[in-house]
This record gives structure tokens, C-alpha cells and sequence, in this order.
């Protein structure tokens, strides 16, 4: 047994195998013809676009098996553009695939260094044209370059002033406070809490003062929930009780989680459910998290009457609503 | 002589005596029927009662207990109005088909009078809401689109979803989808809050803003759907399904094609 071992010989590239289109005549002919079919077939496709786009009337429904109540013109449209297209791509590949020339050619590549003449030539070249130009003597075009280019890369960061401005105290407020009413969104009307059956619901948001315009901004930190149980169901602490009336509690609709608004309310279960993560918050304890990715019970709005029997803030929310933010001092 | 040959005959006396009775039975309730059209009215209305309650004994008192006083299982009716009842009989909810998360939609048990009945029974109970009359229901003349949109968006989106398919609540419970709902059947949720749906009061969302609302599910409902398959409406979710299954799956089959080498 011989213990050297032969190099591995490059075995080359395999034996062409020719197309039947190569050397059968009457297969190139074949080929030929499909290909002029497909293209055929796109041309079909275009004509039928165009004649579908005159002659279909644009309001009428076609029944279609899985597709169901379709619009007629817009599938015509869609199914012939689409074969005209389709069809010329398809063709292009089969004549390539099958008629066009098959035969393998191998081009070397050179080498990529180039030869030390041309490089010494090349330095040369540059150190004599750059002192014709006069770089070296004309200065102030040299400088003002300088500028012109220095300054390119300023604009840059300009943009990043876009991250800011910084929020403030934003994200700490919002429009409610002590004695600001509760009304319906939309509509705008006050409640009172006679208008609630238990078991209800009412979307609000805080009543804005005369001819304050609101934005969704607002919209986005007063949403509330307005919900009203048996007061018997509640299993609060004495403060947070002393936050609802007669069975009416009150919750931030932002989610504590991401912000989303929280407003699927199970009233079998008493649960508030948030759609983008599926937290769910427990009413009846001052929507604790009982499941789901959120950290913090939503905050609660503190409920009392005014003089006329509306319902209205007993103060603002005494946290931030919606998610966590760096400067937030909680969890 | 005929007459005495008619009495000769042998049924001739049973006879008489079934028209004699007829005579004075039908005479004694034209006569009595006559005075008071309204007696007859609270008689039928209590008919109507009773019958009620003949169903709800046979057909919901094992959950709901005797009495509509509920139970272990089910929930108390008394005060729930026929509004309820006609919600959730008419849907065919009620009685469920068995104990899951949620009693789901499917052809009514019982029919239109029947369902009168037991929504009578149980509004004799307690007061609550009455059941919608269709015919009240003037949401084609007296809704407003753009503002049920926007009542819908704020109120029952979240649930029902954006073009009102129905979307999942927690525990396998789901808001249903809204299509085809008879308009008296939107309206009577919302009044009454059937399973997990919260009530939306009518001084919250007025008698006429519900009427938008119902209006706006009826036009998002008669949308057409241009390109065929609207794949459930439901956004991204199915289209996206779509796109990287068939989609792909095409352009990968096509690129395999481009590849091999024609022979």
C-alpha cells in the first residue's frame, strides 16, 4: 500500500450534453413554435385588457366560485394584463432556454494588479497635473473647496434636531382635573349617573373649556372608560372606593403596557382587555393586571358630582397615563 | 208528515241536540264577547304569559331556574325584558346548544310567536326593555353614515373590529361578526348587553345615534367587494397569509423553472 497520497486531479468541466433543439431539427422547429404561441398569448392578454376596459360595463358583479361576488371589469382588467405580461416573460425564457446559443465559453480573468510601468506612470501623471492645475498657488480656491465640502457634512446633523423637541411635562399631564367634567365621545354631552344602567359602558373624555379646540393629542392622554357595576361587586381600598360613585368607576382607556386603547370590557367577567398585547385588567380591583405584558393597573380617575348632578373629576390622575418613559419614577 | 218521518230517523236525536248546543254555545260568545274588546285583550295578553311560561318551563328552567330566578349556570331573568329575549331566542343563542364559553348564533329553537310568548313571560316578571319593534326602526331614513362611523369606531371597534367581522375576547369568548344581523337584533344589544357585550346607555349613545350605527354596519355590510375574495376583511392578517404562502410559493416555483436547464 502506497502511503502518498495523488492529488486530487480537476476532473474539468462535464461533456456539453447539447439540447434536443441542437441537433434535432424538428424539436428546434417545436420550440420555435411555442415560443411564438407564448407571445401570442400575450398579445391576447393585451387585447383583452383593452377590449375588457371598453366593453365591460364597470358596475357589473360576476359570481365566481371561491372568489364570490366580483367585480367584472376590474378581473378582466387584472387577469389580461397579467397574461400579457406573464406570457412575454415566459416566452423570453423558453426561446432562451431552448434556441438561443447554449455553448459554454470560458473567458480568463487577468490579473488585477497592474504592471509597475503603469503605476509609476500613473503617480507621474497625478504629481504633474495637480501641479498644473495650481493647487499649490491658488489658494482660494483651495480654501472656499474646503468649505464647500466641510460643510456638506453639517447638514446631516442639522436633521438631528428632528428627535426632539423633548416632551416637558407632556407626558405627566393631561386635560383633567378637579371639577372638569365628564362628556360622551363623541357628542360631547355631560352624564350624569342616572344615565348608566349597571352593566354599561360610556366612552368620555374630559369637556374642554369654550373654544378650545381638540386634538387628537388630547384625545390620545384624556381617553376614559366609564363603567358602572353593583357597587358590591367592587373589591377596593377605602381610597380608591372613595374615588367611584354609586357603582360608576372610572380608568385611563391608555394602555399601560404599550398605549394602545384599552376599551374591550367583558361585563360577565368584569375583565378590560387591551387588543395589541392581551393584558387584561380586573375592574372590580382597581384594574390590577391579571394577565398579559402590561406592568401597572391602569390609572384611575377620581369620580365625584358637581353641583348640577353631572358627573365630573374629583381631581386629575395622580400618575402619568399610558407606558413607561425613561423619566417616569415607577416601575 | 216529514217531520215526523225526520224524527223517525234513528240519529235524529243526537242530532238536534249538537245544534241545539252549538246554538247557544256560539250565541253566549257572541253576546259575551261583545261588551269589552279590552277584557279580551288582557285575557289574550295573559294567554300569552302563560304560555310563555308553559316554554320557559320546558325549555329554559333547568338552567335558569324555576322561576327565571337563575342559577348555578345561568344567569337570573327576572328584569332582563323581552328586549333580551327576543335578542337572544330570536338569534337562536338561547337555549344553548351546550356549556361552552358562549352561546353562538344559530337558527332559532323556537319561532316569532313563541319567542313573543316567552319575552312576555319574562317582562310579567320585572320591567326592563321592551322588545324593538323592526317596524320602529327607521335607520334608513333617520341614519346618519358618517356619525355611526365615528360612534362606531369609539364604541364598538375594539371588539367587533373596524369593519365589524368580529374580532377574539379572552378565555375563547368572541365578539361576533356584525353581517347580517337584523337590524331590532343590533339595536337590542346594545341595549341590553347580551353575554359579554357591556349595555350602551340612551343617554350615552341616544335612540338616534343608534340608528347611525346601525346604518353605518348595514353600509359597511352592502360594500362591495371590487376584487372578489374579500378574505374576511380583516386586514393584514389574511392577506399577508396569502401573499407568503401562494405568493411565494409561485415566484419560488417559477425561479426552479428558470434554473434547470432545458433538455
Amino acid at each position: 500500500m502506497s502511503n502518498s497520497i495523488s492529488r486530487f486531479e480537476d476532473p474539468g468541466l462535464p461533456e456539453h450534453q447539447h439540447r434536443k433543439s441542437d441537433i434535432d431539427a424538428i424539436a428546434a422547429n417545436r420550440a420555435e413554435r411555442q415560443v411564438a404561441v407564448l407571445f401570442l398569448l400575450s398579445a391576447i392578454g393585451t387585447i383583452g385588457t383593452i377590449a375588457s376596459y371598453i366593453f365591460i360595463d364597470s358596475k357589473k358583479f360576476i359570481y365566481l366560485p371561491i372568489l364570490g361576488d366580483t367585480n367584472a371589469q376590474q378581473l378582466a382588467l387584472g387577469t389580461g394584463l397579467a397574461a400579457s405580461l406573464f406570457f412575454i416573460g415566459i416566452a423570453a425564457v423558453h426561446w432562451a432556454k431552448t434556441l438561443m446559443p447554449d455553448e459554454e465559453v470560458i473567458a480568463e480573468r487577468h490579473e488585477f494588479r497592474s504592471s509597475d510601468e503603469d503605476r509609476a506612470d500613473f503617480v507621474t501623471t497625478v504629481k504633474e497635473r495637480a501641479g498644473a492645475a495650481g493647487l499649490g498657488r491658488r489658494s482660494l480656491i483651495k480654501r472656499s473647496m474646503g468649505i464647500a465640502l466641510g460643510l456638506i457634512g453639517l447638514s446631516p446633523l442639522v436633521l438631528l434636531r428632528d428627535l426632539g423637541p423633548l416632551p416637558k411635562q407632556q407626558l405627566f399631564t393631561t386635560d383633567w382635573s378637579a371639577g372638569v367634567r365628564l362628556v360622551t365621545d363623541p357628542g360631547d354631552r355631560p352624564i350624569k349617573p342616572s344615565d348608566l344602567e349597571v352593566g354599561a359602558v360610556a366612552q368620555v373624555l374630559p369637556q374642554l373649556p369654550a373654544g378650545t379646540e381638540r386634538t387628537l393629542e388630547n384625545v390620545g392622554k384624556d381617553a376614559v372608560l366609564l363603567i358602572r357595576i353593583r357597587p358590591e361587586d367592587f373589591n377596593l381600598d377605602a381610597e380608591r372606593l372613595s374615588w367611584t360613585h354609586d357603582g360608576i368607576i372610572a380608568f385611563s382607556k391608555i394602555c399601560s403596557h404599550m398605549g394602545c386603547a384599552v376599551a374591550l370590557y367583558e361585563q360577565q367577567t368584569k375583565h378590560l382587555l387591551c387588543p395589541c398585547h392581551q393584558s387584561t385588567f380586573d375592574v372590580t380591583r382597581a384594574a390590577k393586571v391579571i394577565f398579559g405584558p402590561a406592568a401597572r393597573p391602569l390609572p384611575q380617575l377620581a369620580l365625584t358630582l358637581d353641583a348640577d348632578g353631572y358627573l365630573v373629576a374629583k381631581q386629575g390622575f395622580t400618575e402619568p397615563v399610558g407606558p413607561s418613559f425613561w423619566e417616569r419614577n415607577s416601575a | 208528515m216529514r217531520l215526523n218521518k225526520f224524527r223517525r230517523q234513528k240519529f235524529a236525536g243526537p242530532v238536534l241536540v249538537v245544534a241545539a248546543l252549538l246554538t247557544i254555545g256560539s250565541a253566549f260568545s257572541i253576546a259575551s264577547a261583545l261588551p269589552s274588546a279590552q277584557k279580551s285583550e288582557v285575557s289574550a295578553q295573559s294567554t300569552m304569559v302563560d304560555e310563555g311560561k308553559q316554554i320557559f318551563l320546558k325549555g329554559c328552567s333547568s338552567c335558569h331556574g324555576l322561576n327565571a330566578e337563575g342559577g348555578a349556570v345561568a344567569p337570573s331573568l327576572i328584569g332582563v325584558g323581552a328586549a333580551a329575549v327576543d335578542f337572544q331566542v330570536g338569534t337562536g343563542r338561547m337555549p344553548m346548544a351546550d356549556m361552552s364559553q358562549q352561546a353562538m348564533r344559530k337558527k332559532p329553537i323556537y319561532d316569532a310567536a313563541q319567542t313573543a310568548a316567552l319575552a312576555a313571560y319574562v317582562a310579567s316578571l320585572a320591567p326592563g326593555p321592551a322588545a324593538v319593534d323592526p317596524a320602529s326602526l327607521t335607520w334608513e331614513r333617520d341614519g346618519n353614515v358618517a356619525q355611526g362611523g365615528e360612534l362606531f369606531r369609539t364604541n364598538c371597534a375594539m371588539c367587533h373590529n373596524f369593519a365589524a367581522q368580529g374580532g377574539a375576547l379572552t378565555n375563547g369568548k368572541y365578539a361576533p361578526s356584525l353581517m347580517g344581523v337584523e337590524p331590532q337584533h343590533i339595536y337590542e344589544a346594545m341595549i341590553t348587553g347580551p353575554q359579554s357585550m357591556p349595555k350602551f346607555s340612551d343617554k350615552t349613545i341616544t335612540p338616534a345615534e343608534k340608528l347611525s350605527i346601525i346604518k353605518w354596519i348595514k353600509t359597511a355590510q352592502s360594500e362591495p367587494a371590487i376584487g372578489g375574495a374579500s378574505l374576511g376583511r380583516v386586514g393584514p392578517v389574511t392577506e399577508g397569509l396569502l401573499v407568503w404562502t401562494l405568493g411565494l410559493g409561485l415566484l419560488i416555483g417559477i425561479a426552479v423553472w428558470l434554473a434547470t436547464k432545458a433538455r
